[in-house]
């Protein structure tokens, strides 16, 4: 198959979905699970991604993603709580300094901007650290960004440690799917130019890359401060799915779980972490469900079903596949048209 | 001005010294196997749990060692189970792993107590009240750092002059060559995770004592800043751990006092990196060349 035939079926593949998507939630209206389900896997999903460009891709472990979702989310926030509403939600701080508000769609561009100063400003000192040493750094940088968020003195601000919301929110499952389509796009391209190849060298080998003449500290900003832009895009969509907004929701738990995701898709796997997001979300919000609650089958009493069962066999379940199962869903392998023709010829041989 | 400055230094010691009992199991654990162990602050919460259920319906002299004991096989069942199957995987995996660890016993513990927090029961001599001039703290506040440093120079003598430590001193120097000289592996990391377990069960009682409530999450602070304590010090270093806890328990409660409370825990952070950045080994560490 000719590469444009290829990106034209794609991309019909593309609209189908959308369409799919559209007309589920058309069936089953806007409050119905799978809406919920699609939606917040659509959000995941692109914060996935964007974990996966560092911590697959360039071979960065970076723990900070929680920080730069929160940074991105309260932008997003901040700059789009109606006028009429601000001084009902910054009720401690006189309706806040902030008198002005901004389109949506520019409050998501903004949020993933400020999430790249931050990014690029953490990344000069942090990403000379190797490994572990970065993870703890970034880990410690995210908690630094939370508290900070929730200073008092800042309230005026970010209204200190006090919810923010009545700004906008998804009116359609449609709009997550298209933002978060069109930045893993981005990211795609990112991956497939030149940059990308410098970022997949400097993965497998960081003293052959620099042998090679690869810029390790301006390759390692660019994957930096490119995930932190559309993790902190993730953040506002995810803001936006919440309806509300609170820095204490943003903990370093956060990061671990889509971590989490990145791995069940495969490090390294763009598709991986997309569809690892939708069945982490799905298992966690639905399927799993009914492990919550008590069951009583006739007079017997189903055991251990109770409120926390979920997680825990969901945990168990994660563990499994990091032990076992190391490469995840996809490995470092796309999901693409060759795979399917392949796995066929093999057959029919 | 002095009248506040004692409690703060007393409060900064004793968490310090908490802090010195986990950053012991972070720092020899990171010293032999190279990996954060991100599961040892839920290890340090588990052996609150263990109390809080034991002592309701045991005795405290009873309940005590077996919590100790509980802990011990925790640690030991972790490292069998999620990190021994890694041996041979890159580290990033293993790594992954101690944080998978993380979540799921932080989601069993939630589903045990049902994410209450829980009263952690009343210890009599600790939570016994003394006065120090003219401000009164319990026993457990001037307890903490006495037993610390008790238990630290019984660790270092441990690792000096037995055979066990001389093997483990071998293994983090050089994993394979330790391996080629009939050490066995398995055994020594077991004894790592023993070790660091039993002094996490014992800063758990020293901490609880103190701050009386468990909850599922609430060992993942004092984990990290004990993790942040053992690079501070060095990390290896056992004496390093110990006085990087204690700078950063008197430091936070500094902080505390100067009425920036929102800032002690990033404070952690800060120091962590400014260390990162100027002297990556810590204040005790050595040297690593990087092999191509």
């Amino acid at each position: 198959m000719k590469k444009s035939t290829r990106m034209i079926i794609g991309f019909l593949l593309l609209a189908l979905l959308f369409l799919a998507v559209w007309l589920i939630e058309r069936a089953m209206g806007t409050n119905s699970m799978v809406i919920t389900v699609l939606k917040k896997g659509a959000v995941y999903a692109l914060i996935a991604v964007s974990m996966n460009l560092l911590n697959g891709f360039t071979g960065l472990f970076s723990l900070g993603q929680a920080g730069f979702m929160l940074v991105g989310a309260y932008t997003y926030a901040v700059f789009t709580i109606p006028m009429a509403k601000r001084m009902a939600v910054y009720q401690y701080y006189q309706g806040g300094i902030i008198q002005f508000e901004i389109p949506f769609f520019l409050a998501i561009l903004l949020a993933g901007v400020v999430a790249a100063l931050f990014a690029a400003l953490i990344g000069m000192p942090v990403l000379r650290l190797k490994s572990d040493y970065l993870a703890i750094a970034t880990l410690g940088f995210a908690e630094i960004i939370r508290a900070i968020i929730q200073y008092d003195k800042l309230g005026p601000i970010t209204n200190g440690s006090n919810l923010l919301k009545t700004y906008p929110t998804f009116t359609t499952v449609l709009f997550p799917f298209v933002v978060s389509a069109v930045c893993i796009g981005i990211i795609l391209l990112l991956i497939h130019s030149t940059y990308g190849r410098a970022f997949k060298a400097i993965r497998d080998d960081e003293i052959a890359a620099e042998a090679m003449g690869i810029n390790l500290f301006r390759h390692k900003q660019l994957a930096f401060v490119v995930s932190s832009f559309f993790a902190g895009v993730g953040g506002a969509l995810l803001a936006m799915y919440q309806g509300t907004v609170q820095a204490n929701a943003f903990k370093s738990a956060m990061t671990y779980e889509i971590l989490l995701i990145v791995v069940i898709g495969g490090m390294g796997s763009v598709s991986g972490s997309v569809m690892a997001s939708f069945l982490f979300i799905a298992c966690s919000e639905w399927w799993m469900r009914f492990l919550d609650s008590e069951l009583m089958i006739g007079t017997f009493k189903v055991p251990l079903l109770r409120s926390g069962f979920r997680m825990v066999v969901f945990s168990i379940l994660i563990m499994l596949v990091v032990l076992f199962y190391r490469r995840g869903i996809m490995g470092d392998r796309e999901l693409s048209f060759d795979m399917f023709r392949r796995r066929k010829g093999v057959a029919s041989k | 001005m002095i009248d506040k400055l004692l409690p703060c230094l007393l409060s900064g010691v004793s968490v310090g010294g908490q802090y010195a009992l986990i950053a012991v199991g972070y720092t020899m654990v990171y010293g032999i196997l190279r990996l954060i162990n991100f599961a040892h602050g839920d290890i340090f919460t588990a052996a609150g749990f263990f109390m809080v259920y034991l002592a309701a319906s045991l005795p405290l002299s009873l309940s005590l060692p077996l919590v100790i004991l509980l802990t011990v096989a925790l640690g030991f069942a972790v490292e069998r189970v999620a990190y021994k199957p890694l041996r041979s995987a890159p580290r990033m995996s293993v790594m992954i792993s101690a944080i998978g660890v993380s979540y799921l016993l932080q989601n069993l513990m939630w589903y045990i107590t049902g994410g209450l927090a829980k009263q952690y029961p009343v210890i009599p001599w600790l939570s016994t009240s003394i006065a120090i001039g003219p401000t009164s703290t319990k026993i457990v506040t001037l307890f903490t750092p006495v037993l610390t440093i008790i238990l630290s120079v019984a660790l270092v003598t441990l690792i000096r002059r037995t055979k066990i430590g001389m093997a483990m001193r071998a293994v983090s120097r050089d994993f394979e060559t330790a391996r080629l000289m009939g050490i066995k592996i398995d055994s020594v990391i077991s004894a790592t995770f023993i070790i660091g377990s039993f002094l996490a069960a014992v800063g758990s009682v020293l901490y609880f004592s103190n701050y009386t409530s468990v909850t599922p999450t609430i060992g993942a602070m004092p984990g990290l800043k004990a993790f942040v304590a053992a690079v501070f010090g060095g990390i290896g270093s056992i004496p390093g751990a110990v006085i990087g806890a204690f700078v950063i328990g008197i430091c936070e409660n500094i902080i505390k006092m100067l009425g920036y409370t929102t800032f002690s825990d990033a404070f952690t952070f800060a120091l962590l990196i400014v260390i990162l950045l100027f002297k990556p080994t810590g204040l005790f560490g050595e040297k690593i060349s990087e092999k191509v």
